[in-house]
C-alpha cells in the first residue's frame, strides 16, 4: 500500500469525517439482526413472553380452580376417543384434578422463563467476573480463588439447598440463588481458563504501555474475548437450570402447587401419558421450542460477537 | 546436459476454498540437474513451497496438480502412493521450517533414522545403526551414539534441524528439497546448517532444492535461482545472473529491499537522521545495572525449589535525546525482556532506570501510569498485537483516551485520522477490524497505537521481523520518516543486524543476559572486537553470492549454552571460570576501548 499523497488528503479526510466510529457492540447488533434463524427465535420467545405476562389475565379460567366435572379431560379438537372431552376455550384439555391445562402452561412459562434467566444471568456476572478476575490476576490470588470454587463444587448440590431453606425458610427468591450459585462455579472455571491464555497475547501487554489499568484490561480486552465459549456454555445452562428447578420442585423444594412450572407440569404429564399424553405433549413442546429458541439466540450471538464472520 | 534429476513441465496447481478457487501454481518449468543447487526465491504467499509439496504428491486434499512431474525420467505426478512411498524419503527427501513438529515427539532420534533405512534399504538393525550414527556425526553431531537415545524436546532447535538433515540424507538421496531449513533458527545455527548443507553437496553430489524468502542465503548456496511470484517464476538464471543482473522489476525490488550488513543506507531511500550533538543533548533514558530474574522449578514435589534463570543480568546503557539504540543477539539472550524491565512492562529484580532525570522505582503506580505517554512499544506479531475484537480506530485511540482523558471525542477521532495518515492508512479504515488487513497494515496500526501519544521513546520490539523483505522495508522507512517527523527516540530490536545496522545510531550485543559490545553503527561492523560480536556479523548471510562465498567466517565456540548454568557467562572469558555451575562468578567489566566503543572483558582471540 502506498502512502497518501498530499493532493489526495483534502478529500480522503472529507470522506473519513463521514466514517462514524462504530463498536463491536453495534456491530455485532448488525449481525445478529442479519441472522435469520436468530430473529425468528427472538420473536417467538417474545410472543411466549408476552401470552406468559397477558393470557391468565384475559382468560376466564384459572390456573388453581377446580371443576370436578372436567378431571383429565381432553381438548375439545383432540381426535380418538378419550373418556371425556372437554367444551369451550379448554385449548389444551384438563388436568389430572381438573384445572385448565393451557393457562397452567402459560403459568409454567412464566416461572421456568423467571428461573432460567435470572439464575442464569447470576450465574453469567459472578462467574465471568469471578473466573476472569482470578485468571488474570493469576498466582496465589487465582490459587486461593479457585480452591474456594473448588470447595463449593465439593458440597452436594441438594443438602446445600436444605441448608439453604432451613435457615432462611422456604421461598421463591431462594430457589433462584441457590440454582445461580451451583450453576457459576462451572462459568468461572470456562472462564479463567479462557482468560489464562488470552492473558498471554500480546494484545494485552500492549493495552498495559497503553496505560489501560487491570479493571480496563479484564473488561474492554478479556471479557470480549472469552465471549464465544462463554455464549455456547450459557445456552447450555438456561435448560440446566430449568431442568434443576423441576428437579427441586420435585422434591418439594421448588414451587408449590398450585402454583406450578413447565418441569413440574412434564413429570406430571409423564405419569399419564399412556391416558392423557396433552398433559405432557403441551408442556413438553412449549419447553422444546424454548430450549431451540435459545440455542439458535447463542449461536447467531456467538458469530454476532466475532468481527471474523463477515 | 545429462537427465536432470528431477524434471518439472508445466506444473498447474489448484486449491479448491470456500471462497473460490485458488491458482497456487501456475504452469513452471523447471530442472534440477545433478548436483545442483537451485534456489526457488519469494515472499509469503508466492507458492513457492506448494510449488514442491505439489510435485512430490504431498498436497492438501483440497489441492489439486496438473502437468508432468519426472524423477530419472520417470513420471511421478498422479503416482500411486506406493509407487511414490519408494521414492519420497529415501531418494526424494525433504526438510521443513520447523524442526520440533516435524520430528515425532515419542520416538527417540536414533528410532526415526533407522525407521528409514530399515523400510527403504531393507537393512539389519546394525546395520541400520551404524548407518545413523555415521550420519549423524555427517552433520556434525557431537556425541553421536548418546543423541541417538534423545528424544526431539531434548534438543535445541539447531540441533533438530541437524537431526532433520541427517534423516533426509541417511538413505543417501539424490535431491534434498529444503524448505525455509534456517528461518526459524538464530543466524550463527543457520550458518551451521548452511556449511552442513554445502558440504552434503560436495561430499554426496546431494541435488538441493532450496527455498527461501531469504536473498543472503540463496546468495551463500545456491547456483541456479529462480524468482517466484504469484505462483509463477518471473525470472529465472544462474546465481551471478540473478543478483548482478536481475532482469525484471520485481526481482530488483526483493534485491533493493533486502537490508544488507555491508550497506548501512539503502539507495534511494531517505537515510537515518544524524545526531551531530550528541554528547550535548539530554539524557532520556539511563538503565543502570538492571537484572531480571525469573525463578524456576528445578524439583521439589510439595515443596518446590526454585533457582534463578538471569534473563537480564546487569546490564547498563544510556539513551539520549533523538537517538536510535539497537539491541542485537540470538534468541534467548534478554533483548526484549531488557526492553520491558526498561519501561516497567516486567518487574526488574535489581537495578536503576532513570527517565529523564527522574528515577522509575520511586514513581506511585499512578504517576507511572502517566507517565507511560512518554514510552510506547512496538510488538512482533501484527496480529497478535491487536486485539481482534476491537476495530482498529479503537485499538489506535486507547493510548490516548485512557492517557488523555481531557480530550474530547471529536478531538481523539481528529488524531487518530491524522495518525492513520502518517503511517499509510485510510482514514475511512477506522471501523476495519484487524483480520481485514495485510501483516504490514496491521503493523501500521501498531505503529500508529504507538505514535499517537506523541512520545519521546518508541521500542520496537523485533516489529519488522514478521513481515516480509518488500513490507519490512516499507516499515523500516516508514518508522525512519516519523522519527524524522517527531523526533523521538528509538530501541530497535532485532535478531537481524542487517536492519539494526540501518536504523540505529549505536548498537548494543547483548549475550545471556549481559553487553558484551557497544558502539556506534558502523564501529561495530567495522571494527568488531568482541569474539561474538564478530562470530555473529560473520554469520549474517550477505546477498551477494561472491562477497558472501569470500567471506571468512568466524565459528562460534559453542552452541548457546544454558543459562541456568552460572559457567555459560562466562564462555568467552574461561580464565576466569569456576567450574561450578552454581558458583558466584565473575563479572567481566565493560572497557571503553575507544571513545564510545565498549567491550566485555574476554579471553584473547
Amino acid at each position: 500500500m502506498s502512502p497518501i499523497l498530499p493532493s489526495e488528503r483534502a478529500e480522503l479526510m472529507q470522506a473519513a469525517r463521514a466514517v462514524k466510529g462504530r463498536s463491536l457492540w453495534k456491530d455485532a447488533q448488525r449481525r445478529l439482526f442479519r441472522n435469520k434463524a436468530a430473529v425468528v427465535s427472538m420473536a417467538i420467545l417474545a410472543v411466549l413472553t408476552v401470552l406468559a405476562i397477558l393470557a391468565p389475565l384475559l382468560s376466564p379460567y384459572s390456573y388453581q380452580v377446580i371443576d370436578y366435572a372436567l378431571v383429565s379431560c381432553a381438548p375439545p379438537w383432540w381426535g380418538g376417543d378419550p373418556l371425556c372431552r372437554a367444551t369451550g376455550a379448554h385449548w389444551f384439555g384438563m388436568d389430572s384434578v381438573g384445572r385448565d391445562l393451557f393457562i397452567r402452561t402459560l403459568y409454567g412459562a412464566r416461572v421456568s422463563l423467571a428461573v432460567g434467566l435470572v439464575a442464569t444471568t447470576v450465574s453469567l456476572l459472578i462467574g465471568v467476573l469471578y473466573g476472569a478476575t482470578a485468571g488474570f490476576i493469576g498466582g496465589r490470588v487465582d490459587a486461593a480463588m479457585m480452591r474456594f470454587v473448588d470447595i463449593l463444587y465439593s458440597l452436594p448440590f441438594i443438602f446445600f439447598v436444605i441448608i439453604l431453606m432451613v435457615i432462611f425458610n422456604r421461598n421463591f427468591i431462594l430457589m433462584f440463588v441457590a440454582i445461580g450459585a451451583v450453576e457459576w462455579l462451572t462459568m468461572a472455571r470456562i472462564v479463567r481458563g479462557q482468560t489464562l491464555s488470552i492473558k498471554q497475547k500480546e494484545f494485552i501487554e500492549a493495552a498495559r504501555a497503553g496505560g489501560v489499568g487491570t479493571f480496563g484490561i479484564i473488561t474492554c480486552h478479556v471479557i470480549p474475548n472469552v465471549v464465544g465459549p462463554v455464549i455456547v456454555y450459557v445456552t447450555l445452562t438456561i435448560p440446566a437450570v430449568i431442568l434443576a428447578e423441576s428437579f427441586l420442585s420435585f422434591l418439594g423444594l421448588g414451587i408449590q402447587e398450585p402454583l406450578t412450572s413447565w418441569g413440574v407440569l412434564i413429570s406430571e404429564g409423564a405419569n399419564t401419558l399412556e391416558t392423557a399424553p396433552w398433559m405432557l405433549l403441551f408442556p413438553a413442546t412449549f419447553m422444546a421450542v424454548t430450549l431451540f429458541c435459545f440455542n439458535f439466540i447463542g449461536d447467531g450471538l456467538r458469530d454476532a460477537l466475532d468481527p471474523k464472520e463477515r | 546436459m545429462a537427465e536432470p534429476v528431477l524434471s518439472i513441465k508445466s506444473l498447474d496447481i489448484r486449491f479448491k476454498t470456500p471462497d473460490g478457487e485458488v491458482h497456487a501454481v501456475k504452469h513452471i518449468d523447471l530442472d534440477i540437474a545433478e548436483g545442483e543447487v537451485v534456489g526457488v526465491v519469494g515472499e509469503s504467499g508466492s507458492g513457492k513451497s506448494q510449488l514442491f509439496l505439489g510435485a512430490t504428491g504431498l498436497l492438501a486434499g483440497n489441492g489439486r496438480a496438473t502437468g508432468q512431474v519426472f524423477y530419472r525420467g520417470r513420471q511421478i505426478l498422479g503416482a500411486s502412493p506406493k509407487q511414490l512411498n519408494d521414492i519420497r524419503g529415501s531418494k526424494i527427501t525433504m526438510i521443513f521450517q520447523d524442526p520440533l513438529t516435524s520430528l515425532t515427539p515419542h520416538m527417540r532420534i536414533g528410532d526415526q533414522i533407522m525407521e528409514a533405512l530399515r523400510i527403504h534399504l531393507k537393512m539389519s538393525r546394525e546395520a541400520a545403526f551404524a548407518r545413523a550414527v555415521e550420519t549423524l556425526e555427517l552433520v556434525r553431531i557431537p556425541e553421536a551414539k548418546r543423541r541417538m537415545r534423545q528424544y526431539p524436546h531434548e534438543l535445541s532447535g539447531g540441533m533438530r534441524q541437524r537431526v532433520m538433515i541427517a534423516m533426509a540424507t541417511a538413505c543417501g538421496p539424490d535431491l534434498l528439497i529444503a524448505d525455509e531449513p534456517t528461518t526459524a533458527l538464530d543466524v550463527t545455527v543457520q550458518a551451521q546448517i548452511l556449511d552442513i548443507m554445502r558440504d552434503l553437496k560436495t561430499k554426496l553430489k546431494t541435488s538441493i532444492v532450496l527455498i527461501s524468502h531469504d536473498m543472503g542465503v540463496i546468495a551463500a548456496m545456491c547456483d541456479r535461482v529462480a524468482v517466484m511470484r504469484h505462483g509463477e517464476f518471473v525470472e529465472q538464471g544462474s546465481a551471478e545472473d540473478i543478483f548482478y543482473r536481475p532482469q525484471h522489476p520485481y526481482s530488483r525490488m526483493l534485491l533493493d529491499a533486502m537490508p544488507r550488513l555491508d550497506r548501512p543506507e539503502r539507495p534511494g531511500h531517505a537515510p537515518l537522521i544524524t545526531v551531530a550533538d550528541r554528547e550535548a543533548r539530554p539524557f532520556l533514558l539511563q538503565v543502570e545495572d538492571v537484572k531480571v530474574h525469573f525463578p524456576i522449578r528445578v524439583g521439589g514435589t510439595l515443596f518446590p525449589k526454585y533457582k534463578p534463570l538471569r534473563a537480564v543480568d546487569g546490564v547498563s546503557f544510556e539513551l539520549r535525546e533523538g537517538e536510535t539504540l539497537g539491541v542485537v543477539g540470538e534468541s534467548g539472550c534478554g533483548k526484549s525482556t531488557l526492553a520491558r524491565a526498561a519501561i516497567a512492562l516486567l518487574p526488574k529484580t535489581a537495578g536503576r532506570v532513570v527517565w529523564c532525570g527522574r528515577d522509575m522505582s520511586e514513581t506511585t503506580k499512578e504517576e507511572l501510569r502517566l507517565l507511560r505517554k512518554d514510552f510506547q512499544i512496538v510488538f512482533q506479531d501484527p496480529l497478535a498485537s491487536l486485539n481482534p475484537r476491537m476495530t482498529i480506530g479503537q485499538s489506535i485511540s486507547e493510548p490516548l483516551r485512557t492517557l488523555e482523558p481531557d480530550l474530547s471525542r471529536v478531538e481523539v477521532a481528529e488524531r487518530v485520522r491524522a495518525m492513520m495518515e502518517h503511517v499509510g492508512l485510510d482514514p475511512a479504515w477506522i471501523n476495519r477490524y484487524p483480520h481485514e488487513f495485510s501483516g504490514g497494515q496491521n503493523q501500521r496500526v501498531g505503529i500508529a497505537r504507538a505514535m499517537i501519544v506523541e512520545p519521546k521513546l518508541v521500542i520496537c520490539d523485533e516489529a519488522v521481523s514478521a513481515l516480509d523483505v518488500s513490507i519490512q522495508a516499507q516499515i523500516v522507512d516508514l518508522i525512519l520518516a516519523l522519527q524524522r517527523k517527531f523526533g523521538m527516540s528509538l530501541i530497535f530490536i532485532s535478531h537481524d543486524l542487517s536492519v539494526v545496522r540501518q536504523v540505529s545510531h549505536r548498537v548494543m550485543v547483548l549475550y545471556l543476559g549481559r553487553v558484551v559490545e557497544l558502539a556506534n553503527r558502523n564501529a561495530i561492523y567495522t571494527d568488531p572486537r568482541h569474539p561474538y560480536t564478530r562470530a555473529l556479523i560473520s554469520a549474517v548471510p550477505i546477498p551477494d553470492p561472491k562477497l558472501e562465498r569470500a567471506k571468512p567466517r568466524v565459528p562460534l565456540p559453542v552452541d548457546l549454552p544454558s543459562p541456568m548454568d552460572s559457567r555459560s557467562a562466562l564462555t568467552f572469558l574461561k580464565s576466569k571460570r569456576i567450574d561450578d555451575p552454581d558458583a558466584v562468578q565473575y563479572v567481566p567489566r565493560l572497557e571503553e576501548v575507544v571513545p564510545g566503543h565498549f567491550v566485555a572483558e574476554h579471553d584473547p582471540v
